[in-house]
């Protein structure tokens, strides 16, 4: 790939930032707990680790945005204390946020404007925007509004954005989650451009096998400890994750003699106008899925997922009974409850504020879902005991470590919290169950269990819906994948003919293997 | 240094329990400030409007006639309030259902005709609030205009609507062209608790009513409903619950409630209909809703304080020589700190050094 030697001899062997002995404490909990870390010139150093290991507390306080409860700061060999962004942005410490920040209906231009000093006209400041964006490779069109944009297209913004400050270090948290694996190629060219340019970049990420082939150094976090500095590319795949989880991650078991029966799900011609402008239409999509087999739906986020699940769920209801049949009973026009009735489960992608009310008490989340279709309510009274016993009985089956027997959703970490929300469908034996990124944001250990538990659902005869943006996940536990582009749904391949390049050009919506130009975003109804 | 606020990790329970208590001496502390202000003597303006009542058996009958309808009409509130609903017209729903009540009492003056009369109107009185309520509800959940606006207008309109219905075709005959109806027959009247005290039944009522939404938000699954959408829109959505059928819901039962304790106030306490029946009630529950955590029990405590805040504030005009118009600025006062107070339970006040951060936390 690119050259990755360590040029760094050129640029001196002093670091660019060196932080000792980080320490920020939240309560009792340490979130990082004494790390250190020299970043060097001419560097990509990865900064890996599970989620809640520590990274994005660490790289918040090298941004200025959190104050550490110990440890200090050195820059170029002095001591600092950032104040907040700005004082490290005019040291020369860029960051690209993970979630973006940017005013959807404001063009490139306006957007990039709002980020910087207002000591340039916005004249010279499009202007140089386009100079940067030329530069570098990363074409944008300044006078386009951001909600046209794709999400390859506004990361690009983000990082004209930092780069128009000309900064030393360069801090990306999660690049390419949002990227498809064509976008994340040309990311990775750009950021071995900005490296022999000597700058120094600490990349965020999970993905070991990106990390092995970009970066020169990598620190790995585990609980928000420093677990080791090393070279990922003298280690392996195994060995990294091993240093990340902190142990080796049982295997998942697909369950033998799996064969699919009858369709279960039949999804019929849907078509759907989005809810809000920046929606995406579903159009025309068809789908079935049978008992004992899991159809993975990949594609990037932001494709049409959401409004695939909304209309699968009956939270947002289709235009004719007959596009969305359930066990053979036409479903289209029936909303949550009647479907859950039928014997349909559902698993949102958002765990707080979607799939549970994170201040309601785990008794109470059991309910939401739960209540159309068990013993939970009894002639409009709520059967307490009984959405305790759900409670109990995912805590047993899935593991679900908590502080007291029936704790706020929002006290539960993310692992445990997803553990619980997939543990109560699954738990109802559902005849059709409908997940959305099963284990995002998940710890290895409660992913593992997860896919485990939608395996051996399948395996009991019901037909399992995953979409997931985690080609790794659909790899190991889809029989099908299917990719949703631009909210049109691709036929589904076979886990044998979905390799990753075929599903990667389905994900950038080209048959021909074309990048996605601008011009074929299609544009909004209702602006 | 700084003053910021922090998310605290965990609600803060003993914030929830006590804050209402902080916001109360704070409205005290800054009373008493205004008081002496006006040149009063802070302390005997406090004793006359928070002591003196609680210790003359009069006004603590006062009290209560004061509270049955601000704690009917705050325990609707806060169901509407719960589930993010936000109907400010209660005081429209109160007089309507004031109206539509009297006006059964009205038709049957002097004409005997049965003990069915007080029941009856007790309905209508409900039925009226309900109905008046669900006009905004109906605009939102069809066109969505906003309930804020368009409950607060109704207020206005139910308002004059009596207004003309007491100085002109209900008007007593016999009144000495004073704007009020005849006086309601012993029928239509709501009947006294104690021999010549103005307390009524109506506060055995209210007593009811408290628990009635205690059990419906704690333990049904309307309840519930109540509770989630009001948490999470989306996990309520998510559950299969119905949003507008909510609001409609919602909005029926405040009102309801609302005019229940319109037509209770005007074939009780004051027996006749006539255009002020009403302090504010209405606009004084939002205070005593939230003012007891939208919790039954709660308002059921701040509608007591609340009622007396009233009473001492009729106390202090006679007494001291004080505006009686007091009384609502110590109430706009009290709900300010209230919800000041309430922003302590998710988040703390911290003291940080804008410079560098302390060596150890």
């Amino acid at each position: 790939m690119h050259d990755v030697s360590p040029s760094r001899a050129s640029f001196g062997t002093e670091p660019l930032l060196r932080a000792i002995g980080i320490t920020k404490r939240y309560g009792d909990f340490l979130a990082n707990d004494g790390i250190d870390l020299d970043l060097f010139q001419a560097e990509i150093h990865a900064l890996l680790g599970e989620n809640g290991a520590g990274k994005s507390t660490l790289v918040k306080v090298m941004y200025g945005l959190i104050q550490p409860s110990a440890g200090e700061l050195q820059w170029m060999g002095k001591k600092i204390v950032l104040g907040g962004p700005s004082e490290a942005r005019a040291l020369g410490i860029g960051m690209v946020f993970q979630h973006f920040s940017l005013f959807e209906n404001l063009t490139v231009a306006e957007n990039v404007a709002l980020g910087l000093p207002p000591t340039e006209s916005f004249a010279q400041i499009s202007g140089r925007l386009e100079e940067t964006a030329r530069v570098y490779g990363l074409p944008l069109d300044p006078k386009r509004e951001v909600w046209r944009l794709s999400v390859g297209e506004r990361q690009r913004i983000e990082i004209v954005r930092a780069l128009m400050q000309n900064p030393k270090l360069l801090i990306l948290d999660e690049p390419t989650a949002v990227l498809t694996p064509q976008e994340a190629d040309q990311l990775f060219i750009v950021l071995g451009r900005l490296k022999s340019e000597g700058r120094a970049i600490l990349y965020i990420s999970h993905k070991l096998d990106e990390v092995k082939r970009l970066c020169d150094t990598a620190t790995i976090l585990r609980g928000g400890k420093k677990v080791a500095t090393c070279d990922p590319r003298r280690e392996t795949a195994v060995s990294l994750a091993r240093m990340m989880v902190g142990a080796d991650i049982g295997e998942v078991k697909a369950a033998s003699g799996r064969s699919a029966s009858q369709p279960r799900l039949v999804i019929h011609r849907l078509s759907m106008q989005p809810d809000d402008p920046h929606g995406t239409h579903l159009d025309d999509v068809s789908l079935e899925v049978r008992g004992g087999e899991i159809v993975g739906i990949a594609g990037v986020a932001g494709n049409g997922q959401d409004e695939f699940f909304a209309a699968l769920s009956g939270e947002r209801l289709a235009s004719g009974e007959g596009a969305i049949v359930i066990d053979g009973k036409a479903a289209g026009l029936l909303g949550v409850t009647e479907r859950r009735r039928m014997g349909a489960a559902f698993v949102p992608e958002e765990r707080l504020g979607h799939g549970t009310a994170p201040r309601m008490k785990l008794s109470e989340n059991a309910l939401l879902t739960g209540h159309a279709a068990s013993g939970m309510v009894k002639r409009g009274f709520i059967n307490k005991p009984a959405t305790l016993a759900t409670v109990d009985r995912t805590t047993k089956s899935f593991d679900v470590r908590k502080a007291k027997r029936d704790p706020e959703a929002v006290s539960l970490s993310g692992g445990n919290l997803q553990k619980f929300v997939v543990g109560r469908e699954i738990l109802r034996e559902p005849g059709v169950l409908v997940v959305s990124q099963p284990t995002w944001g998940v710890d290895a250990g409660a992913a593992a269990t997860i896919r485990q538990a939608l395996i051996d659902l399948a395996a009991r005869g019901a037909a399992v819906l995953v979409v997931s943006q985690d080609l790794d996940e659909l790899a190991e536990i889809a029989d099908r994948i299917a990719v949703m582009f631009h909210g049109r749904l691709s036929p589904p391949l076979s886990a044998a003919e979905a390799t990753r390049e075929a599903l990667g050009l389905l994900m950038g919506g080209a048959k021909s293997g074309r990048e996605p130009s601008v011009e074929e975003a299609p544009h909004a109804t209702g602006s | 240094m700084q003053l910021v606020l922090e998310r605290r990790p965990e609600r803060s329970a003993t914030i929830a329990i006590t804050s209402p208590l902080i916001a109360i001496a704070l409205t005290l502390v800054t009373m008493g400030i205004l008081f002496a202000i006006l040149g009063k003597n802070p302390i005997t303006a406090l004793d006359v409007y928070f002591i003196e009542p609680l210790i003359d058996p009069y006004s603590l009958a006062e009290i209560a006639v004061k509270a049955t309808p601000l704690v009917m009409i705050g325990v609707g509130l806060a169901l509407c309030y719960i589930a993010n609903i936000w109907n400010i017209g209660a005081e429209g729903q109160f007089l309507v259902g004031a109206v539509c009540g009297s006006w059964l009492a009205v038709r049957t003056n002097g004409t005997d005709v049965g003990p069915w009369v007080l029941p009856a109107m007790l309905f209508l009185g409900a039925l009226g609030g309900a109905l008046y309520a669900l006009i905004p509800a109906i605009c939102r959940v069809r066109f969505g205009a906003s309930e804020i606006l368009t409950s607060l207008m109704l207020v206005y309109v139910a308002y004059y609507g009596m207004d003309y219905l007491v100085r002109g075709p209900w008007r007593d005959p016999k009144g000495l062209n004073f704007p009020t109806t005849a006086p309601f027959d012993p029928v239509a009247t709501v009947p006294s608790l104690i021999e010549g005290s103005r307390l009524h039944a109506g506060t055995i009522g209210v007593l009811i009513v408290v628990m009635l939404v205690a059990v419906l938000l704690g333990r049904t699954i309307m309840g519930f409903e109540i509770r989630l959408v009001g948490a999470a829109p989306k996990a309520a959505r998510f559950s299969g619950f119905d949003a507008d059928r909510l609001v409609l819901f919602t909005f029926a039962v405040s009102g309801a409630l609302a005019g229940l304790a319109g037509i209770i106030e005007v074939a009780g306490p004051i027996g006749y209909l006539q255009p002020d029946i009403s302090p504010g009630y209405g606009f004084t529950a939002i205070i005593v809703a939230f003012l007891g955590r939208l919790n039954p029990i709660g308002i059921l405590i701040a509608g007591l304080f609340l009622a007396l805040t009233f009473i001492g504030g009729e106390n202090a005009e006679i007494a001291m020589k004080v505006p009686l118009d007091l009384t609502k600025v110590f109430q706009g006062i009290l709900l300010f700190y209230v919800l000041a107070c309430d922003s302590m339970i998710v988040y703390r006040i911290r003291l940080i050094s804008s410079r560098r951060a302390p060596a150890h936390a």
